[in-house]
Formats: structure tokens, C-alpha cells, sequence
């Protein structure tokens, strides 16, 4: 089972919305499209869904093209940010909802209800109506309901964006469990990079309607192919700025922070290059050995119990570091601040990420 | 600005009260200084919104009283307090351009021309509204709505209390990362007395000098960022505060002492109290767990990668924990050993904490 | 997010083609044709090109119809289109007098055209109509089937009374959809209860209010019913609007061709008012 999307496009007007597209999912897997919103998630959740058609290109699902059929006659499911419910349907109803229309016996829909309504811990509550639930237990009655039908395909578009922090939180966690042991490919939308790295999975960060990149979460949050996936891939976003290589030094442009380079970028050519260094890679303390300081003027501090946010700038650049524990600076003072060059990533001239250690 | 005080505050919705479920506020008493910059946080439905219309005197209170400086302000209207209230998704006027709905408010009191032209060109350029001045409102992002709506609290000097109603609601999360850090920037650039009300913790503990944590109508604590994720009063502000929030499991107090596990715990003040609970939990955050040569027996069950720090789910007998490590920490396989932080641990009778 | 295309769908359309084909396709169709013919019955036709066309335009008779059918509907706009929003603005918005007074607004509407001119015709007789009594007993010299005058104002009263309630029914509605956290920001603003309506309402309302004038201005443009039982189109011709003339060329004195070629010229006057209308009032949405 795959869904594959091959020279995908679609143009509104003169408006592309989705660029040439190609992309390749494999059964049991959950993809996550990372982007901010316009960036084009919704658009390409609803040509793979049967919802809009492409203006060029096909889609196949299981070695069949799809391209052209509609969602009716596709084995697809949605659970949208807004918590979809049939308002004068009781829970179970809603959740049979799918069932009751391809003709299956009573009991056997019972069965079926009573699995997925245990999973997502709704047994007690199958005689209440929508409006009489909390806003999680819609959501997880939204998704009772999608995972039910058994589909082939389950589409989440940022399922979990209008729900409260903390519930955000449990329902996510609970989310690869839901997923596993189904045979089944789920396309999971956000815009959230802790959604991505929690959920785990493959990652497609998109941006303006490109799929900049695609591969394993781990490996698109550790190695993004260029400044643009990095940006859309940190939360904090990643501070990045321009940066001079001569002889074995690196340095900050109009910075006096220097630092050596590693064995294997000594064979780079000179000249200017671009840095990414995530705001965890910046602290107020030394992480490790290889490590160095640089000087500025603290702007904001925000201290939550656990982590500390540090806006200082140094020069006319404006950096953000997070730390974990509580480091009041003052704001105003002068601080000095270690980076941990091991964690730095390095962008060539086209904003390509060079190999680093 | 001023000091603002609640006292004995209660509200409900309906006309008669049955039970403790028919109040949306009970018994809130509460004081803030001049200045500062406060939260309210708490799940939705747990009454924030009603105590911020509350002050805001957009709703009036079935019970209670509320003190400006001490001057009872209970009755008074929203423009007799002089408060400022930026709610959950942008309102602005949208027939007119930035720079009216900025001078609106001062218009509406009468102030001159020629002030409000300096006043107006200062709040913009503090939002960075300088460059969209004379642009038509409507045609502007969401954020910068926002900005609009908090530059129209801002622009009145006379304001004692400036209140947000989960601002950033319907903001792009990049966004909102640069409207949040901007909030606190202005904070602490005006000094004014700011009261913001959400249920997301990050903006809560990042914004605020303290926080209250309301849950069903009524407060359960109220402290520091630092001191509500150090020492959560009650199981609620454990769970609601941190991401993770705080590992509740249960454990055994007998005669001072703490049983976990099958292991004692070293809690270093060990609550002295011979009161009967029914229900005795040990409180340690996933923070303070970290792996040790000895301690408590766990398995590791999954490793999860969360970018700036590791999430890891553990199992030992007393149940399952997770515990927070940094990304260079070495995971062991499947078996290892636990401990806790001593100074972060703590019993918890019946929800609440239990000190001696 | 589009629709997707289902074929079969047209076939529940067809009916309704068939139903709309045969009610107004052909007859329009058989107008346009009468409208460049002359006949003396008996279905012998001859051309005329556009004799027709050109008599009317210039003819007196219709100018002063075409006058005072757009004055009469200019006046009402302007008496109907702020009294129905005033009204609107008034209505509670919550408890047991918003189902009162969405029944009493709507009792109006619901009331056959003719049986709404009757009802004004002998309400506003100067002898035995309460109105007209009234009038006169206050020294007010009023009658309708004499006065020009006095039968205008009575055709407006009428109608005002009549419709009225179809702008407040949709002012409500667009009052109802805005938000309470607008009339509480306008409040801390300090706003007068004047700005909130300039600021607030009015622009929120843009939309229904669209429809509303258009609904209004159709509506008044086309009146027959009413002021035909009311006056008869009279005293003389005072009350005689586009299509009470229309019909007395038509079906009086039997001048169909005449009255096929004004009947298509009334007709694209509304076509070409609305189209301006609908125009300006897009490019206006397009701007903000």
C-alpha cells in the first residue's frame, strides 16, 4: 500500500498554490507536513484526499491512479482543526456514522464502535451529544469516527490546534498508538515543530508551496538540506546569520566571535557562508569543551520555571538563546554567553547545508 | 496604575445555585501590586475569562468586591476604571485606517490634535506599526490587528490595568513567538500593570512576574513561574505546569517516612504529619529524574527526541514516569536505575501538599 | 474547498428547467416577438421594426410614468431603508421579546398584496376609514381618490407599513452575527453610542443591507398590486406607476404592441440598475 503523488501542481488563477510536487508515502507510516500556515498543507491534504484535483500531475494510490476520482469513492478519512461532528447525533452515533452507510449489520457496528470508542476513551460517553462534550472529547469523537471506516488513507489537518496546551499534549502523545497495527498511511498537518519531533515518524517541511524536504523526522531536524527547512523546523526559530571563513577560522561578520574550524570543513573554499545555531546550542553556561563565547547586551528575559529565554544582541545582530534551568540576567546588562560549535550548521552560498560533523 | 484587590469574589451564570458546579467563580481573593506583569492560567472553562471581565467591569459579580487602590470599584463601568482589554481575536474598526483606530480612543476623550498625533506616531513605532500608519486596517495580518488592538490599550496614558484575553488565540506560531516576546519587551519598557489570562503555560510563565493557576472557579495557587514548577502546592499545578507536566504516582507515608516502589525515597523535608489520607502520592517533575548506579529499578520503554532535551518513558513498579535528559546523555538500554532530586520531591495527601 | 462534480446532479434540475421554460422562456420569448409586430387580432402580424421602441421613448405618457416610478422609489428607499435599521437597532436581542417582535415584524410580510391594498383603501377613505377621518377631524383637508397628493402619501404610508419589516428582519440578522467582544472594546474605547453605530454596525451590517436595498429597490420598481387596488393609479394619472400604465396599455386598450416593447424597456432599465448596483457595491467589498 502507497500513496504516491507524482509532478503534482495546482495553480488558482495565476496563483500556484502547490509547486511541482513528488512525494511518496508508504503503508504504516505517519508523515507529518510541517509549514506555516499558506504554506500549502491544507491544499495538498485535500488533492490527496479527493477534495480538489490537481491542475497537472496524478495521484496513486496502491499502484492505481487515483487522480480524478472523488472522495466518495476513495477509502479516505479527515479530522480537521474544527471539532466536525454531526450536531444531532449522539457520540456512538457519530462514530458509526461511516459504517451505517456501507451496509453493515448492527452488530458488527457495535463491535467496531466499542474497539475504537476504548481506545480513545469514550466507552462512557456514547448517549451525549456534541455540544455536551469538552472540546478534547469532540476532537477524539472526530477521530473515533475517522478511524472506525478502516480507511486506507487518514488525513489530520492540525487536529490538535484548538485544543487547550495540556490537552494538545496528551492527545499527541496518545496519537502513534492510535496509528499502529492498521495498515494504513496517516498524513498528519501542522504547523508545530515540537508536533513533528514528538509525533516522530517522516517529516515534509513545506514552505510558499514547495516540499522543501522529506525523510525521517530525525534526520530533516538534525541534517535540514538548507536554511529554509531549518527555519521552518525551529521553535524557537533557529538564529541565523552570515558568517566569513579564512584560512581555518571562522568568524561572525562584523563580529569579533571567532572559532576554529572542524577537521572537516578545513577544506572549504574562503569566503562567506551562512550559520544556523539553535537557541538550545546558546546558554548562559559552558556545555561543552569546544565551545565559544560571545558577548552582548541582554534585551528580554523570559524565565519559565524549567527553561530561560535570552534575547540579547551583540553588535546589530539579535540573538536568542533557551536554556534549561532559571538564569535571571538583567536586562540592560552586559552577559556573556557560550555556543556550542558542535551543534552549529553551516550553509553555503545557495543557503545549502554543508556536511558538518 | 494601581494596586488591585479581589475580595471574597464569586460568580455564576445562573439565576439560583444549587451546588459548587453552578458557580463559574467561587471565593477568589487575590492582590496585585503596581507594575507588574500578571497571569492568570487555567484550562479552558475554568473561569479566567469570567474574572477578567470581572476587573474589566464588563461583567458585574454576584458576590464580592473589587478595590482599585483601594477605592471600591465594583459598580463602576469599563471607561470609569480606565482598563484596556485586548481580546482573543483581533477587533479594530475596519472602515478606518491604522492611525485612526490608534487615535480613536483619544478622540472619543477629547484629547487635542496635536498630542495625539505624538502619542499615535510613539505607540506605533513601539509596535512597529510605523510603516502601515495610514494603511486601512482591515487590509492588515492577523498579528498586526493585534497589534493594533493593544496599540489602542497603549495609547491611553491614563490606563491603570492593560488585560489580554489569550491574545495570541488566532496567531501563526512564528508569529506568535515574536508577539510574545514583544508583549514582555513592552512590559518591561512601560511598567504597567498587565493581567493576562490563558491556557498555555509557555506564555503564562514567560510573560508573567506571577501567576495565578485557577482550576474550576476557584484558585489553586499562586507564585513565581520558578515557584509553581519548584514547589506545585497541589497535584493540579503539578500536572498543568510543565511539559511534561509532574509525575503523580502513589506511594506509602508511614512514620515519616516514604515508600516507593518498593524503594524509600529521600524527600529532604520529610513531612512530619500524623494526618489520615486517603490518598498519598509522591510529586517528582521530569526535570529532576535522572539516571543514577543505584536507586529505583526502571525499564526504559521509549526514547523520545523533543530537539532540545530528550523525553523518556520509564516503568518501575510503582508505575510509569518520564524523565527529561539532556540530548548528550547516553540512554541506557533497557535496564537502569533512577533517582530522584530530594529537594524537588514531595508527598501530596489528598491533592494537596503535605508540609510539616 | 470545491465541490466535487457530480454529473447526475442535473437531473434534479431539469424539472425546475421545464417548470421555468414554460412560465416565463416562452412568454418572454413571445414578448420580444410581439414587441417589434403590430396586430389587429386574430394573430395576423405585421412588422414594425422598432416603431414600438421609438414611440415609446418619446412618448410623454411614458416619461412621466418612468418619473414617478423612480421617484416613488427613491422615496421609499429613503424613508424605508433608516427606519428599518432604527427599528432593528431597538429589537432586544435576547430573552423573551425577540420571538414578540420577530412575529409582530413579520406579520406584515405575510399578508396577500391586494388584500394589503384593500385593507389601506378603506382604512384611509375620509369618511368611513379610521385614517381618513382621523385627518380630516383634525382639520386636515385629506382625500385620497382626489388629492394627488394626499393619494401619494397613502400609497407611501402603505408601503412602508407593508415592507418596512423586510429591512428590519435582515438588519436584525446582520446585527445578531457581530460579535460582543466589538460593543465591549468600543466601550472601554469610550465610544458614543453614535461611533459604535458609524464604526461597528453600519460596516458589519454591509452586507445585508446590500441585499436589503436591492430586494427594496426591485420590489418598488415593480409595484403593481398595491397601489392598483389602493387608487387605481389614480386621481387622473397622479398614482400611475411603470407597470399600472404598462397593463392599461396592454390589456385596456389592447396595444400589444406598444406594450411589449415598453414592457422589454422596463425591463432592462431594472437590469441595468441592478447591474450598476451589484457593480459598485462589489468593487466597494473589493476594496476593504
Amino acid at each position: 500500500m502507497s500513496l504516491e503523488l507524482k509532478n503534482v501542481e495546482k495553480k488558482v488563477g495565476a496563483k500556484t498554490h502547490i509547486y511541482s510536487t513528488n512525494l511518496r508515502f508508504e503503508k504504516n507510516t505517519i508523515n507529518i507536513l510541517l509549514g506555516s500556515t499558506l504554506s500549502g498543507k491544507t491544499t495538498l491534504m485535500q488533492i490527496m484526499a479527493g477534495l480538489d484535483k490537481p491542475t497537472s500531475g496524478e495521484i496513486w494510490f496502491n499502484e492505481k491512479n487515483v487522480t480524478g476520482v472523488p472522495v466518495q469513492k476513495r477509502n479516505v478519512s479527515m479530522v480537521y482543526q474544527q471539532f466536525i461532528n454531526y450536531p444531532n447525533f449522539t457520540v456512538f452515533e457519530n462514530i458509526a456514522s461511516p459504517l451505517k452507510i456501507v451496509n453493515i449489520s448492527s452488530n458488527e457496528i457495535k463491535n467496531r464502535v466499542g474497539k475504537v470508542a476504548e481506545l480513545l476513551k469514550l466507552s462512557d460517553m456514547f448517549h451525549k451529544r456534541p455540544h455536551e462534550l469538552s472540546g478534547g472529547q469532540k476532537q477524539r469523537t472526530a477521530l473515533a469516527r475517522a478511524l472506525v471506516k478502516d480507511s486506507g488513507l487518514i488525513l489530520l489537518d492540525e487536529p490538535l490546534a484548538n485544543l487547550d496546551f495540556k490537552l494538545r499534549e496528551e492527545l499527541r502523545e496518545e496519537l502513534p498508538r492510535l496509528f499502529e497495527n492498521r495498515d494504513c498511511i496517516v498524513v498528519y498537518a501542522t504547523t508545530e515543530p515540537m508536533d513533528a519531533l514528538l509525533i516522530g515518524g517522516n517529516t515534509a517541511t513545506l514552505h510558499e508551496g514547495k516540499i522543501i524536504q522529506y525523510g525521517k523526522t530525525v534526520e530533516v531536524y538534525n541534517k535540514p538540506k538548507n536554511v529554509i527547512s531549518a527555519k521552518v523546523f525551529n521553535d524557537p526559530p533557529i538564529n541565523t546569520t552570515k558568517i566569513v571563513k579564512k584560512d581555518k577560522t571562522f568568524s561572525i561578520k562584523n563580529n569579533s566571535v571567532s572559532w576554529s574550524c572542524q577537521s572537516n570543513l578545513e577544506g572549504l573554499a574562503d569566503g562567506h557562508y551562512t550559520i544556523g545555531i539553535r537557541p538550545h546550542s546558546i546558554t548562559p553556561y559552558k556545555q561543552t569543551e569546544n565551545s565559544v563565547q560571545i558577548k552582548g547586551k541582554v534585551l528580554i528575559a523570559e524565565l519559565s520555571g524549567s527553561e530561560s529565554i535570552i534575547h540579547f544582541q551583540s553588535g546589530d545582530i539579535k540573538w536568542v538563546s533557551l536554556s534549561t534551568g532559571i538564569h535571571p540576567l538583567k536586562v540592560g546588562a552586559e552577559a556573556e554567553l557560550h555556543m556550542d560549535v558542535n551543534q552549529f550548521l553551516y550553509f553555503d552560498q545557495n543557503n545549502k547545508l554543508i556536511n558538518h560533523v | 496604575m494601581s494596586k488591585i484587590s479581589l475580595n471574597n469574589l464569586s460568580h455564576s451564570y445562573l439565576a439560583q445555585q444549587n451546588n459548587d458546579l453552578d458557580w463559574a467563580l467561587r471565593d477568589i481573593d487575590l492582590e496585585w501590586s503596581d507594575g507588574g506583569a500578571y497571569a492568570l492560567l487555567g484550562p479552558s472553562g475554568c473561569g479566567k475569562t469570567t474574572l477578567l471581565n470581572i476587573i474589566s467591569g464588563l461583567l458585574k459579580p454576584t458576590k464580592g468586591e473589587i478595590y482599585f487602590d483601594d477605592k471600591k470599584i465594583t459598580h463602576l463601568s469599563p471607561i470609569e476604571r480606565n482598563i484596556a482589554q485586548i481580546f482573543q481575536f483581533p477587533v479594530i474598526y475596519d472602515t478606518m485606517t491604522v492611525f485612526d483606530n490608534l487615535a480613536f480612543p483619544l478622540r472619543n476623550r477629547g484629547v487635542n490634535e496635536d498630542k495625539i498625533q505624538s502619542r499615535v506616531k510613539e505607540i506605533a513605532k513601539m509596535l512597529d506599526l510605523s510603516e502601515t500608519l495610514y494603511n486601512r486596517a482591515s487590509g492588515l495580518t492577523a498579528d498586526g490587528k493585534q497589534k493594533i488592538s493593544l496599540g489602542r490599550g497603549l495609547v491611553r496614558s491614563d490606563v491603570n490595568v492593560i488585560m489580554f484575553d489569550e491574545p495570541l488565540t488566532v496567531i501563526d506560531p512564528h508569529l506568535k513567538w515574536i508577539l510574545k516576546s514583544k508583549l514582555k519587551e513592552l512590559h518591561q519598557e512601560i511598567n504597567r500593570t498587565m493581567i493576562y489570562v490563558t491556557h498555555d503555560q509557555t506564555e503564562a510563565l514567560t510573560f508573567a512576574d506571577q501567576v495565578v493557576v485557577m482550576h474550576e472557579g476557584q484558585l489553586v495557587q499562586k507564585g513565581t513561574p520558578i515557584e509553581l514548577f519548584e514547589k506545585p502546592k497541589h497535584t493540579f499545578v503539578g500536572h498543568f505546569i510543565g511539559s511534561p507536566g509532574m509525575n503523580l504516582l502513589p506511594c506509602e507515608l508511614m512514620n515519616g517516612k516514604v515508600n516507593f516502589s518498593g524503594a524509600k525515597i529521600e524527600i529532604e523535608k520529610i513531612p512530619s504529619s500524623h494526618k489520615v489520607y486517603s490518598k498519598t502520592q509522591i510529586g517528582i517533575r521530569p526535570e529532576f529524574v535522572s539516571f543514577s548506579n543505584t536507586g529505583i529499578a526502571v525499564k526504559v520503554l521509549k526514547v523520545n527526541n523533543a530537539g532540545r532535551h530528550k523525553i523518556i518513558d520509564i516503568e518501575c513498579d510503582g508505575g510509569k514516569l518520564k524523565m527529561i535528559s539532556s540530548i548528550t546523555t547516553t540512554i541506557p538500554s533497557s535496564t537502569a536505575y533512577v533517582k530522584f532530586n530530594s529537594k524537588y520531591t514531595y508527598v501530596y495527601g489528598d491533592d494537596w501538599i503535605i508540609e510539616e | 474547498m470545491r465541490k466535487t462534480l457530480n454529473q447526475k446532479a442535473w437531473f434534479f434540475v431539469l424539472p425546475v428547467f421545464v417548470l421555468v421554460a414554460f412560465n416565463a422562456a416562452i412568454p418572454l420569448m413571445t414578448v420580444i416577438n410581439y414587441s417589434f409586430q403590430e396586430t389587429f387580432g386574430d394573430n395576423i402580424f405585421f412588422w414594425e421594426g422598432t416603431r414600438w421602441f421609438k414611440q415609446i421613448l418619446q412618448s410623454d405618457r411614458f416619461h412621466g410614468a418612468l418619473g414617478r416610478q423612480f421617484f416613488f422609489t427613491f422615496l421609499i428607499l429613503i424613508i424605508q431603508v433608516p427606519l428599518g435599521i432604527a427599528i432593528a437597532l431597538s429589537m432586544p436581542k435576547e430573552g423573551v421579546g425577540v420571538s414578540v417582535c420577530l412575529v409582530l415584524m413579520s406579520m406584515p410580510l405575510l399578508i396577500p398584496w391586494n388584500v394589503v391594498g384593500a385593507m389601506w383603501n378603506i382604512f384611509a377613505l375620509p369618511e368611513i376609514g379610521f385614517l381618513g377621518h382621523s385627518l380630516n377631524a383634525l382639520g386636515i383637508d385629506y382625500n385620497y381618490t382626489q388629492q394627488p397628493f394626499a393619494a401619494w402619501f397613502t400609497t407611501i404610508l402603505m408601503d412602508v407599513w407593508h415592507w418596512t419589516s423586510l429591512v428590519v428582519l435582515l438588519s436584525y440578522a446582520g446585527l445578531c452575527a457581530i460579535p460582543d467582544a466589538y460593543y465591549q472594546a468600543a466601550k472601554i474605547d469610550g465610544a458614543s453610542r453614535w461611533s459604535i453605530f458609524r464604526h461597528i454596525e453600519l460596516p458589519k451590517m454591509n452586507k445585508v443591507l446590500t441585499i436589503a436595498i436591492l430586494l427594496r429597490f426591485m420590489d418598488s420598481f415593480m409595484i403593481y398590486t398595491e397601489p392598483f387596488v389602493l387608487t387605481g393609479g389614480g386621481p387622473g394619472n397622479a398614482t400611475t406607476f411603470l407597470s399600472i400604465d404598462l397593463v392599461k396599455m396592454a390589456l385596456g386598450q389592447f396595444d400589444l404592441g406598444p406594450a411589449a416593447a415598453m414592457s422589454l424597456i422596463y425591463f432592462f432599465i431594472v437590469l441595468l440598475i441592478c447591474w450598476v448596483f451589484y457593480n459598485l457595491m462589489m468593487r466597494h467589498e473589493g476594496q476593504s
